[in-house]
């Protein structure tokens, strides 16, 4: 009987899915674009930590040797740097590098080429250019050099064979990142959070609509003896049929869209393709988009069929 | 079978629908409830279904006090009446055969059953050509037909009917009348709310007369006297 009954419950909700279309479909529409807002909001923190990281990346700390250092000293402080918790990454540039680049940069320039040939020798010393993980980490890496002078007045390291660091050179700069970073990070959750609250009660409301239209009927039901669960179920049903209904156009649409701003958006968000990172997501979205889809469609129809049963 | 004890429901102050009511139908009795609107008629029938509860007394169906029972014994007293509206309260989006086949399936019958007793109870009320049909096209006549066949299919031990004629013509007025007649001769207790002169007559049962929330004449072979 068990069976029968669950049977006859998701029937009946099928059913009333089709025969209330009108209803169904406002229903819809609004399921739709509070899982559109949801799925965007997936995109956008991809976009926005995507871009953040961009920024990030364009900051490094770079520490300068004196040019008589040998190459295994700075070898060995690259490789108790790269041990510091905080790094993500040190990249050992050779003195002869560092020459190569300077000749690259200049080579219009005859004038400052010809005051390097005067040199004779190479008058660089090496470098070692060093990513933080989080902008707000440079001044603890900054610290492991030991900087002489506590404001920044001085560049100067208290390791011997460190020509200078140029931290306090970039200081405001990673100061600002680190605050923009937060902002658009603290702004950003509760954007979020707003616009899914909003959107979880417009959902709410409309189905609750969409169900104190059968008030009448709810109470009809109840009084041929009808149990609550077997009240319950279809429209439980039906409000889970909206959310996989609108779940599916809403991962259908975003499949076109992502594909037809895909590259677009690569040269926008300097190498982001959208459709590669939704197909790379697709589980993730997939059961995101469905999860609330099927919980918002389940809940409110639970929650708004309760009020009407209490006869 | 269906006792009222003193039964009062007070509104407010000056509004009191039901005025220390006590009565008694017993089974296989069909009983007409006459009054003019507000006399109480209807709040008398929502007590016997627990729709509404007493300010003052009590009901009893058999020997079970009618608001002292719990969700599901509300559920199992409600399987055991049948209920039928004047304005026929079927489902709409649900056809002929499906309205009555809720009420069975509510009841935790089979798919067996159903499908075996759905047509029949269609065609004793004389409605089996338009058993897919949905309410909306049916005439008041039909809708009260397929209401009382959902009514009976479950076999119940009583039938409340609460103005069941009042949205119908006299021809099928009488139509209707002749079935419940019918029900009560197969041994189904028949209670009916009526503002009808003519159906009361024609029946010559019990008649209870109400006015101002109190029974002023209960008679046994009775008539429409206001």
């Amino acid at each position: 009987m068990f069976l029968t009954k669950i049977k006859r419950v998701f029937k009946a909700g099928l059913t009333n899915f089709w025969r209330n279309g009108f209803v169904s479909l406002s229903s819809l529409v609004v399921m739709f674009i509070t899982l559109f807002m949801i799925t965007s909001l997936i995109f956008m923190s991809a976009i926005l930590s995507y871009s953040l990281q961009e920024i990030k990346n364009k900051v490094d700390v770079k520490v300068y040797f004196n040019t008589d250092v040998a190459e295994s000293d700075i070898l060995s402080l690259k490789k108790s740097t790269d041990a510091l918790p905080e790094v993500e990454k040190v990249t050992y540039v050779p003195k002869e590098q560092v020459l190569s680049d300077f000749q690259e940069k200049w080579k219009d320039n005859g004038l400052i080429l010809d005051a390097l040939n005067e040199l004779g020798s190479n008058p660089f010393g090496a470098r070692l250019d060093i990513k933080a993980k989080d902008p707000s980490q440079y001044e603890s890496i900054a610290n492991f050099f030991d900087l002489k002078g506590s404001d920044c007045s001085a560049f100067e390291s208290k390791f011997s064979i460190i020509e200078k660091v140029n931290y306090c050179q970039n200081k405001p700069v990673i100061e600002k990142l680190v605050k923009i970073t937060d902002a658009v990070n603290a702004v950003g959750f509760w954007v979020a959070i707003l616009f899914l609250i909003i959107s979880i009660i417009i959902t709410f409301n409309t189905i609750r609509l969409a169900i104190f239209i059968s008030k009448d009927e709810i109470s009809v039901m109840r009084l041929v003896g009808a149990s609550g669960r077997y009240i319950k179920g279809p429209f439980v049903v039906s409000g889970i049929l909206y959310g996989i209904v609108s779940a599916t156009l809403v991962l259908a649409v975003f499949l076109g869209l992502t594909y037809w701003i895909g590259n677009l958006s690569k040269n926008f968000f300097v190498g982001l393709d959208l459709f590669d990172f939704y197909l790379k997501n697709f589980g993730q979205i997939f059961l995101i988009t469905f999860g609330s889809g099927i919980a918002l469609g389940a809940i409110s129809s639970y929650l708004a069929v309760r009020r009407y049963l209490k006869i | 079978m269906i006792y009222f004890d003193k039964v009062s429901k007070i509104y407010s102050d000056d509004c009191v629908a039901l005025d220390e009511v006590t009565l008694t139908i017993e089974p296989k009795e069909f009983v007409s409830i006459v009054g003019h609107s507000g006399a109480g008629k209807t709040t008398l029938i929502k007590m016997i279904l627990a729709e509404e509860k007493p300010s003052k007394g009590a009901i009893f169906y058999e020997s079970k006090e009618v608001h002292k029972l719990k969700g599901k014994e509300i559920t199992a007293l409600r399987r055991k009446i049948g209920t039928v509206f004047q304005d026929f309260r079927l489902l709409p989006n649900k056809t002929v055969y499906e309205n009555i086949a809720f009420a069975m399936e509510a009841a935790g019958r089979t798919d067996e059953e159903i499908e075996a007793d759905v047509p029949h109870v269609l065609e004793l009320v004389d409605i089996g050509k338009k058993i897919y049909s949905f309410p909306n096209e049916l005439s008041g006549g039909e809708k009260q037909r397929v209401a009382i066949a959902r009514a009976i299919v479950n076999q119940p031990d009583v039938i409340i009917a609460d103005e069941p004629t009042g949205n119908l013509d006299p021809a099928n007025t009488f139509e209707i009348i002749q079935i419940l007649k019918k029900i009560n001769d197969l041994g189904t207790t028949v209670i009916i709310t009526t503002h009808n002169r003519t159906v009361v007559e024609s029946l010559g049962k019990r008649v209870i007369s109400m006015q101002n929330g109190k029974i002023v004449r209960d008679d046994k072979h009775g008539k429409y006297v206001l």
